[in-house]
């Protein structure tokens, strides 16, 4: 007779990630943030009142993953229908989720006026430098030199202006009370970002503002790497140019 | 009945708003139309509503769409070219099905334009105006106690057929000042729907608001659904005014203040005996087809008065379908028919048929 062994469950994944496979490719970091949003969602219990909306982009099938109410925003407009959400539901938890298409280029407007307006949402927003739904096409954030299907010859300054660093930006507006960057390309970085994560969600209760964390991610599929040469990749190209860590954090007095 | 007040166009159409239950306004301020905001700002915040002046008509509308799939009674209010940056935000609010009141007070166009009245948009609000097969619910008021009245029937017919609703006004209309009597009207009444984006309990499945559906297979179901409601709002919903058609000769066709000015260029020809009707399409969308097309049994022929280069007069002769002469008379560019310009064209037309 074998010896029967009695292991301790440690893990599982939360209750607020729906069964399903995700059509996410091999390596992306799509699905860690998903994961560990879906897991602060439950370890807050707050499933029954957070509202998200999804993007157009990689993750506009976010809903098919979320266990929680939300919707689906045009190209750009998430924080504006978040803007719509949180106004008539202004005790509800809302959030938006998009890439640096979606919240970078078309989505710049709606971006710096709801952070500016100072409205009690939490946007995550997925850096990969990359247009990935597209198939790899040139991105706001695509760092120079950086070969895309519309960059050919590696992105030039001349044609097409430098790589924007909107998160700095969105830090310099009085609206906007909690900005960081992180990453999920080391187990320790995710770790962070969960952190960084169940703190926007606390400021959003205690309604103090707009908070955006910025999430270097990665795109192995039109990178053109495996994920491991993506994420060593992501550490010695991203990383210099978008340099994770806090952006504005709350005055000390604040901080309960 | 209510009290009668002497209003604005716009601020009755706003006033209108509040009482109908509305919850939430966003919009971008462009003439003529931006009493509405303003009326709104004071008025409505002042009675516990969320007003929010927007950062451009794109986000108002989108952020309709967020407010109107989390549940709430919503409306935002523009002028022709801001009605052109919301399309996108319309197709997407008609796909995923979400009932919210749209106010479009025309200006001149093409492009910039003039802040003079028109109905230049009548293509865009009756048709589509953005992408995909879809159509709004149009309502077009021609006075300014049809701009209140047409708020209240507005919000219920959004939320009847989950569907947004357009009232297709124009400058004139929103700035003129009128009488007006507010209809007593119940907003509380009015339930938070079940499909609203208002956290998932446990008790049901999570609620999800979309435009997206990938497979072709359900997107063609989609559409079916929505060609299903059009039908069902084409045989129920029509609405128009009919006035001393029975004996008529001549028919005129006209919605919104070209319906007024053809009003009084048929007590004109009336006077000297010459006998005209005047049909008056209350519902752009649904469009009263089945009516003309039983007039046109029983007339001479038609003449059709807009104020833009000859869009709905296509609606009628599709509707009279070649069984009777149609004539068009319009000016464009804000420019204003009068009455005597309607005389006129009915003494040629008495000449040639």
């Amino acid at each position: 007779m074998e010896e029967e062994i009695c292991l301790e469950k440690v893990y599982s994944k939360p209750t607020t990630l729906l069964d399903v496979k995700m059509h996410y490719c091999p390596g992306c970091g799509h699905g860690v943030v998903h994961k560990i949003l879906m897991e602060v969602v439950e370890e807050l219990g707050i499933q029954e009142s957070t509202i998200g909306v999804a993007p157009v982009g990689c993750s506009v099938f976010a809903y098919n993953y979320m266990n929680i109410d939300m919707q689906e925003a045009a190209h750009g407009r998430a924080t504006a229908v978040a803007t719509g959400i949180k106004r008539v539901l202004p005790d509800k938890y809302v959030f938006t989720y998009q890439g640096d298409g979606d919240l970078a280029a078309i989505g710049t407007g709606e971006t710096i006026h709801t952070a500016n307006r100072g409205e009690n949402i939490l946007t995550i927003f997925i850096n990969n430098a990359i247009y990935g739904m597209t198939t790899g096409q040139m991105a706001p954030t695509t760092l120079l030199n950086m070969v895309t299907t519309t960059t050919p010859f590696g992105r030039k300054v001349e044609a097409n202006g430098y790589p924007l660093k909107i998160t700095d930006l969105i830090a310099q507006l009085p609206g906007a009370y909690y900005v960081t960057r992180q990453s999920v390309h080391t187990p320790n970085n995710v770790r962070k970002l969960k952190k960084a994560i169940a703190l926007a969600f606390k400021y959003q209760k205690e309604k103090r503002g707009y908070c955006l964390i910025e999430v270097v991610s990665n795109c192995p599929s039109n990178w053109k790497m495996t994920p491991i040469e993506a994420n060593k990749w992501l550490e010695e190209n991203m990383l210099p140019y978008y340099p994770l860590g806090d952006l504005k954090v709350p005055p000390k007095e604040e901080v309960k | 009945m209510g009290e009668i007040r002497l209003m604005k166009g716009n601020e009755a159409l706003a006033e209108a708003a509040i009482r109908a239950g509305c919850q939430a306004y966003f919009g971008y301020p462009i003439t003529p139309q931006s009493e509405v905001l303003e009326y709104l700002s004071k008025e409505m915040v002042e009675r516990g509503g969320i007003v929010l002046q927007a950062e451009s008509e794109v986000a108002s509308i989108n952020m309709i769409y967020g407010a109107a799939g989390a549940g709430a009674r919503v409306m935002t209010t523009s002028s022709s070219p801001g009605i052109s940056l919301m399309q996108e935000g319309i197709s997407y609010i008609a796909s995923a099905e979400l009932p919210c009141l749209i106010v479009n007070v025309q200006r001149g166009g093409p492009g910039l334009g003039t802040i003079q009245p028109s109905q230049a948009d009548y293509f865009q609000a009756t048709k589509g105006g953005g992408h995909g097969d879809y159509h709004l619910i149009v309502l077009a008021p021609n006075s300014v106690q049809e701009m209140a009245d047409f708020v209240f029937d507005g919000f219920d017919l959004a939320d009847k057929y989950r569907n947004p609703v357009m009232i297709l006004a124009d400058g004139a209309l929103g700035q003129m000042m009128e009488k007006v009597e507010f209809k007593e009207y119940d907003p509380s009444k009015r339930t938070i729907p079940a499909w609203a984006t208002t956290g998932k309990t446990k008790d049901r499945e999570r609620n999800i608001i979309t435009s997206l559906f990938i497979e072709p297979e359900r997107m063609e179901l989609q559409n079916k659904i929505l060609q299903e409601k059009y039908a069902k709002i084409c045989e129920t919903e029509v609405r128009y005014e009919s006035i001393q058609t029975d004996d008529a000769d001549y028919i005129l066709v006209a919605y919104g203040l070209s319906a007024r000015i053809c009003h009084k260029a048929q007590q004109l020809l009336r006077k000297n005996g010459v006998k005209v009707g005047l049909l008056r399409p209350k519902t752009l969308y649904p469009y009263p087809y089945k009516i003309l097309n039983e007039l046109a049994d029983k007339v001479k022929s038609f003449l059709v008065v807009e104020m833009n280069a000859g869009q709905m007069v296509e609606d009628v002769r599709l509707a009279v379908n070649g069984k009777k002469q149609v004539y068009f008379f319009g000016k464009m560019g804000g420019v204003i028919p009068t009455p005597e310009d309607i005389v006129n064209e009915i003494n040629k037309i008495m000449k040639i048929s």
